[in-house]
């Protein structure tokens, strides 16, 4: 066996079947209220660059995904939730399910197997949605994460892109940390790629977009969302506690960029850096600065040229000009706070210590 | 067996969720919440498997099962295919079910979730809705969310144009038909019970420990779960 047949048989259970073409595409909770301009360019990249067919409408809701694992929704509830968008699917004439958000696609690979599993529970299910909807629906032939999609394409997006993970002022790779989501693949380590343990499909795209992936102690470790433990004040030190375990870990390291598959794990590096400035004194760029936290479209669309305040990174509270500067973008700052009608707003207000612009 | 053992073995996370159970630690070792809290998965499924009706009662009533984080690092690791955080999932559902999540602080938080998930996923279609957060409530959004509230129709219209008004774009208004058939799900498979039982219970609960409540506002009630678990935790 040569090393590469060694290598393939090796990774054999860790690679995924990701469908060309025709997906359905199930918007994320957190990513609309948070980041809705990685969305927004996601659906741009896969139609516009990719020349991909992606079908997203009004009619989906919530998979309940947050509601299940904060225990307040039960598993039939959710089930017949996800049953439902899978009709919405099956009436669009889809069978690819294309999924935004991380806890939905856990959540998802969970239901399925259940189903495969257990035919009389999805034969519940079925009966549920038909008596609350009248809906019937088809299994997806294909699962894909939204940052799955991207990984199959890296390289014809690297070779489309106008700027690469590269430091222009020095002429060095970006040096990048990638935070994977935990419902990625811990729970269905098959269904992600490159598995639980050695997942590839940030380390793969920040690759091919020329940067250079930083190993670090807690790579790994969730980023402490835990549902109810950050959602009641009373616990959410816990979630805190998880970020800050991960900073410290990384902050040796020095890295210039955290890039993320998982809306809410970006929505945590992103904010806890700013609570961490206020409460500790400490951040962990260069001169005041945090690390930017971006998503995978964010960081793909920023490499295929698209306006950053497109992508709305105005929208996170750690600063990502620092990233914009060594990339070499030539972005407009007057363009950063103005609003839909074209309006200049007000600015908002300057945290004590981390900086902003 | 008893009668709550019975409920548990009746739970699909908890029958797939524990084989068998070798005690190795794996699943603490890995835990976040075990390296924050006094809390210890391996112990969890320890007790489980002596099968005693009395044990499983206490952690019903107790406050151990609600320190997971669900992250499910547990999975991934246990050499014996267990899920420890499947398992709590069970164990919540039956503490929740049988009403014994009223004895313990950290289950009573319950109606705060309700009310602040539950209630937003019946009315907007989301698990959470930018109209419904606030710095007051979440102040580590930082400045930057006081920013997006207070402009939010310039600023989510950047990406979509639907905000609140029909579209596909981010944070569209979810059409009416949509939400009444999410309302039937909820109906018809039991969570609006579960919903309305929360409420009532927490209703009890207040009167019980005279403590000013109303179901439509930010109460005192809410206020105190939200803010206080009432134990000593960060041991």
């Amino acid at each position: 066996m040569t090393m590469t047949e060694r290598k393939q048989f090796v990774w054999r259970d860790f690679q995924k079947e990701i469908a060309d073409d025709h997906y359905y595409y199930v918007r994320s909770c957190i990513r609309q209220n948070f980041f809705p301009g990685a969305e927004n360019v996601f659906i741009r990249m896969v139609t516009e660059d990719l020349g991909k067919n992606l079908h997203h409408d009004s009619e989906h809701t919530t998979c309940t995904g947050i509601g299940y694992h904060t225990d307040l929704v039960k598993m039939e509830t959710t089930m017949t939730v996800v049953a439902r968008q899978f009709a919405m699917m099956t009436q669009a004439g889809y069978s690819n399910l294309l999924v935004s958000c991380v806890t939905s696609f856990g959540l998802y690979n969970e239901i399925l197997e259940i189903w495969e599993e257990h035919p009389e529970i999805e034969e519940q299910i079925r009966e549920y949605l038909h008596k609350a909807t009248g809906k019937v629906f088809k299994i997806p032939e294909n699962l894909v994460h939204a940052s799955d999609l991207i990984y199959k394409y890296k390289d014809e997006i690297a070779a489309k892109a106008s700027y690469k993970l590269i430091n222009r002022n020095i002429g060095e790779p970006l040096r990048v940390v990638d935070h994977i989501g935990c419902h990625y693949a811990k729970m269905f380590p098959d269904k992600g790629i490159g598995g639980a343990e050695y997942p590839r499909v940030l380390s793969g795209l920040v690759e091919s977009l020329g940067g250079k992936n930083i190993d670090y102690p807690e790579r790994r470790m969730c980023c402490g969302f835990g549902f109810r433990q950050y959602l009641l004040k009373s616990s959410r030190g816990y979630s805190l506690s998880c970020t800050y375990k991960k900073f410290k870990a990384m902050e040796p390291y020095k890295p210039d960029l955290i890039i993320t598959n998982c809306p809410g794990c970006n929505y945590f590096l992103d904010r806890w850096q700013y609570v961490i400035s206020d409460i500790k004194g400490e951040t962990y760029g260069k001169d005041g600065n945090g690390i930017p936290t971006l998503t995978y479209e964010e960081v793909a669309g920023l490499c295929l040229g698209y306006d950053p305040w497109d992508l709305g990174l105005q929208m996170h509270q750690t600063a990502v000009e620092p990233l914009l500067d060594k990339m070499g973008i030539n972005f407009k700052p007057s363009e950063k706070f103005k609003g839909y009608s074209g309006k200049q707003l007000d600015k908002p207000k300057i945290p004590e210590l981390l900086k902003v612009y | 067996m008893g009668k709550l053992y019975d409920r548990l073995n009746q739970d699909i996370r908890f029958i797939h969720g524990l084989h068998s159970c070798i005690n190795c630690g794996t699943c603490t070792a890995i835990c976040p919440a075990a390296s924050f809290w006094d809390y210890d998965p391996r112990e969890i499924t320890d007790l489980l498997q002596v099968e005693d009706e009395n044990v499983l009662e206490e952690l019903l009533k107790g406050e151990k099962i609600w320190y997971c984080g669900q992250c499910m690092s547990c999975k991934t690791r246990c050499p014996r295919d267990n899920t420890p955080g499947m398992i709590i999932q069970a164990l919540r559902n039956l503490s929740i079910e049988s009403g014994l999540y009223m004895h313990s602080a950290r289950g009573r938080q319950m109606y705060v979730l309700k009310k602040m998930i539950g209630d937003t996923i019946l009315a907007t279609g989301y698990c959470v809705h930018a109209d419904g957060l606030d710095t007051s409530m979440f102040p580590e959004q930082g400045p930057i969310w006081d920013w997006i509230r207070k402009n939010s129709e310039e600023i989510y219209n950047r990406f979509g144009n639907s905000y609140n008004r029909p579209g596909n774009g981010a944070l569209r208004k979810i059409p009416e038909e949509a939400l009444h058939e999410l309302h039937e799900i909820f109906r018809i498979t039991g969570s609006l019970q579960r919903f309305n039982q929360i409420e009532q219970d927490a209703a009890r609960h207040a009167r019980i420990t005279n403590t000013e409540f109303d179901s439509n506002m930010v109460s005192d009630y809410f206020l105190q779960l939200y803010t206080n678990t009432a134990d000593n935790d960060h041991d």
